[in-house]
């Protein structure tokens, strides 16, 4: 075991799904000679040669399009989008074809596919470079959505993705690429999909996340135990299909509900996860269920980054007010 | 690679050892022509141009050609008369396209993947798509997608050009893996004017795959004519823009649909890259059962492509070498309407699926947070 970066563990995953499945390719752009723009697909080509790591025009279309027939053909493609702003015209593709490949063909074809992007702002880059859109994928049937929030996290989730038979949007929050590290052994154990991790804890209050707010959340987790509030922590790591027995069964125990994540407030995932709650443990609420959210607007060019994204102190916030409402 | 410029001329100089030179010419220059083939074989009365490729001279060949074109005919006129007594739901007709895909898909190896869009019924027909399954599919049932016959064979792409993006994909497998296949994408004329036309050409070329695109170019986008969709004089030249060959053929000609297929498969199946047939055509029918072609076509078009048409085509070159009769058209006449009725039959006597059909096939496993909602779809109580 070593100490390593999410980034690393992506890595380490690919590599030992490729070693153990020689269907496994890789595609995209930058990520052969140039190891991906964040490095994440380095050393793959030295050691699975150019058939299975592929450099590809720069053709957002065609690089998803290209996946959904390669994976038809019994390939497992895990296609590398550079940013999440440019992975839009793959929802095409994600929503009329390869969420439907396996359905409209009444299972004859399959789409075994793995689209990576980076996701979310806090890296100060350029315009298009920070968005969090990944209710857009998780609305979208026949697929999966899938957000690591450590490098141990990064290393099973991809795994289990890679070896998932149907398709995996898999968002890696940029933030978190290089944040931290963590012993991750590469033992090829993969985590379980549609499954929320219980990262912390906790009686008096259920903070709910995914994702890079994993870190601030668990940050104001640590300030509220210091001012007395015991707080549970939930990484739903899996948005679609969504795991709700894990989070019902928290409020269940705790009475109390904050789901924080850095996308956009309205139409957010955060609004499904408090409909779920509502319909199914309405009566286990002692308090309105609280959201910290970014706020309805374009994420800002990097002088307002950290005004956008949501704070420690905006979460702690939520929480004790959650845990004061009588 | 350096440029330097010079007393207004331009001299390029290339780094690699070996392939230094220099221009010296005028800035102003041509630096690349291209040219784009023609072909037919048979006139639209169904006489010889010039000389016949060999196919064309074996009976057995080219009467199995012209049974399966009268077939999708009659399957297609069946299908459009069951649209209009409420037994089909839309059906978008191939009516006077049958040659392109019959030509294309007679010449394809039973593991090639053909990848079309919704109007190339003769080509199903040809590769093993039952009549049963097309009607199924028409009709509003997905098992009609489940093809018995082409196990690797696309569903019909809806999504204009969508396919010719997965076309590569298939090729790149195809590649990747050192098999000697071929996928085939068949387009119609608007889809050239789409992106994912020109990425999946960018990379078909760039990549040398084995992909062949054919461009049924029926004249009509719906409502949009050919001449409305671009300035480009032929389609075929829109792959040279990839750095392969594209040729224009007489698509009511089965002989040169057919020939050119042969050619761009073979070629693409020894590792000589990808090819496009732009093959020239006409939409005798409205776009779909719910299109009204009136509403914005010439009145007198369709009835001018009457002499074009590919079926009388091919029977007058029969005829002509003595390979039909009137005695053999009326026997396949009724042959084909038998086939049809038959799969028509079976087709209404088809039970519709469970309605928990729309959850058990959309994962391989059935995620746990879709059980309340398909056991609803079953019949079951809303929690």
């Amino acid at each position: 075991m070593s100490e390593i970066t999410l980034l690393s563990a992506l890595t380490l995953a690919m590599a030992r799904a490729m070693e153990e499945d020689e269907n496994v390719v890789i595609l995209g752009q930058d990520v052969a000679v140039n190891g991906g723009v964040f490095r994440a697909t380095e050393g793959l080509l030295e050691r699975f040669g150019n058939e299975r790591v592929l450099d590809t025009p720069l053709a957002e279309t065609m690089i998803a399009g290209m996946a959904v027939g390669m994976a038809a053909e019994g390939l497992r493609p895990v296609a590398e989008f550079q940013f999440m702003g440019f992975s839009y015209p793959a929802i095409d593709q994600l929503l009329n074809h390869g969420g439907r490949l396996r359905n409209r063909s009444r299972g004859r074809l399959t789409c075994p596919l793995v689209f990576r992007t980076p996701m979310g702002a806090g890296i100060h880059a350029p315009e298009h470079h920070s968005d969090s859109t990944e209710v857009m994928f998780a609305h979208i049937p026949g697929l999966r959505v899938v957000i690591p929030s450590s490098p141990a996290r990064a290393y099973g989730l991809l795994l289990a993705s890679i070896r998932d038979p149907d398709p995996v949007v898999f968002l890696e929050p940029t933030r978190l690429y290089r944040a931290l590290r963590e012993d991750v052994a590469d033992d090829g154990e993969a985590l379980p999909l549609d499954t929320c991790f219980t990262l912390r804890q906790g009686s008096d209050v259920t903070l709910v996340t995914w994702g890079a707010m994993v870190k601030e959340t668990l940050a104001a987790a640590d300030s509220l135990e210091a001012d007395g509030i015991s707080a549970e922590v939930v990484d739903v790591a899996t948005l679609k299909p969504l795991d709700t027995e894990t989070i019902l069964a928290s409020v269940e125990k705790t009475g109390r509900l904050v789901i924080i994540h850095e996308a956009a407030k309205t139409g957010g995932f955060g609004g499904e996860i408090a409909a779920q709650v509502a319909e199914h443990g309405l009566l286990h609420l002692q308090a309105p269920i609280g959201r910290v959210c970014g706020y309805d607007v374009v994420p800002p060019l990097p002088k307002l980054e950290d005004a956008f994204l949501p704070s420690e102190a905006r979460i702690v916030e939520a929480a004790e007010s959650a845990v004061a409402f009588a | 690679m350096t440029t330097l410029v010079k007393q207004g001329r331009i001299r390029v100089k290339r780094k690699t050892p070996g392939e230094v030179f220099e221009c010296g010419v005028d800035a102003d220059r041509t630096i690349a022509t291209f040219a784009v083939r023609y072909l037919q074989h048979l006139d639209p009365s169904g006489q010889p141009v010039g000389p016949l490729p060999s196919f064309a001279e074996d009976a057995e060949v080219m009467t199995a050609l012209y049974k399966s074109m009268v077939l999708t005919r009659t399957f297609d006129g069946r299908a459009i008369s069951l649209q209009r007594t409420g037994q089909l739901g839309t059906y978008p007709s191939c009516l006077g396209q049958e040659a392109i895909g019959t030509g294309v898909a007679s010449v394809m190896a039973d593991d090639d993947v053909l990848l079309t869009t919704y109007r190339e019924q003769a080509a199903h027909i040809w590769r093993g798509v039952t009549l049963e399954e097309i009607f199924q599919y028409w009709g509003g049932d997905e098992r009609g997608s489940d093809f018995s016959g082409p196990r690797r064979d696309f569903p019909v792409c809806v999504t204009i050009a969508a396919h010719a993006v997965h076309a590569v994909g298939v090729a790149s497998a195809m590649k990747l893996r050192h098999e000697p296949r071929v996928a085939v994408c068949v387009l119609g004329d608007g889809a050239t004017s789409k992106g994912d036309f020109y990425e999946a050409v960018n990379l078909a070329g760039v990549w040398r795959l084995p992909v062949v695109f054919v461009i049924n170019n029926n004249q009509w986008a719906i409502s949009v004519p050919r001449h409305a969709q671009t300035a480009a004089e032929t389609l075929a030249q829109k792959a040279i823009a990839g750095g392969f060959e594209g040729v224009q053929v007489d698509g009511n000609d089965i002989v040169a649909v057919r020939q050119a297929a042969t050619d761009a498969i073979e070629t693409a199946r020894t590792g000589g890259g990808p090819g496009l047939i732009e093959a020239l055509s006409y939409r005798m029918g409205d776009h779909t059962t719910a299109d009204d072609a009136g509403r914005y076509r010439p009145k007198d078009e369709a009835s001018n492509h009457q002499s074009k048409d590919p079926v009388a085509r091919l029977r007058a070159f029969l005829d002509d070498r003595g390979w039909w009769s009137k005695e053999k058209e009326k026997t396949l006449i009724a042959k084909c309407k038998a086939r049809v009725e038959e799969a028509k039959e079976a087709y209404l006597a088809i039970v519709p699926e469970e309605t928990t059909a729309m959850f058990d096939h959309l994962y391989e496993t059935l995620p746990p947070a879709l059980a309340a909602q398909r056991n609803i779809a079953a019949g079951g109580d809303d929690e």
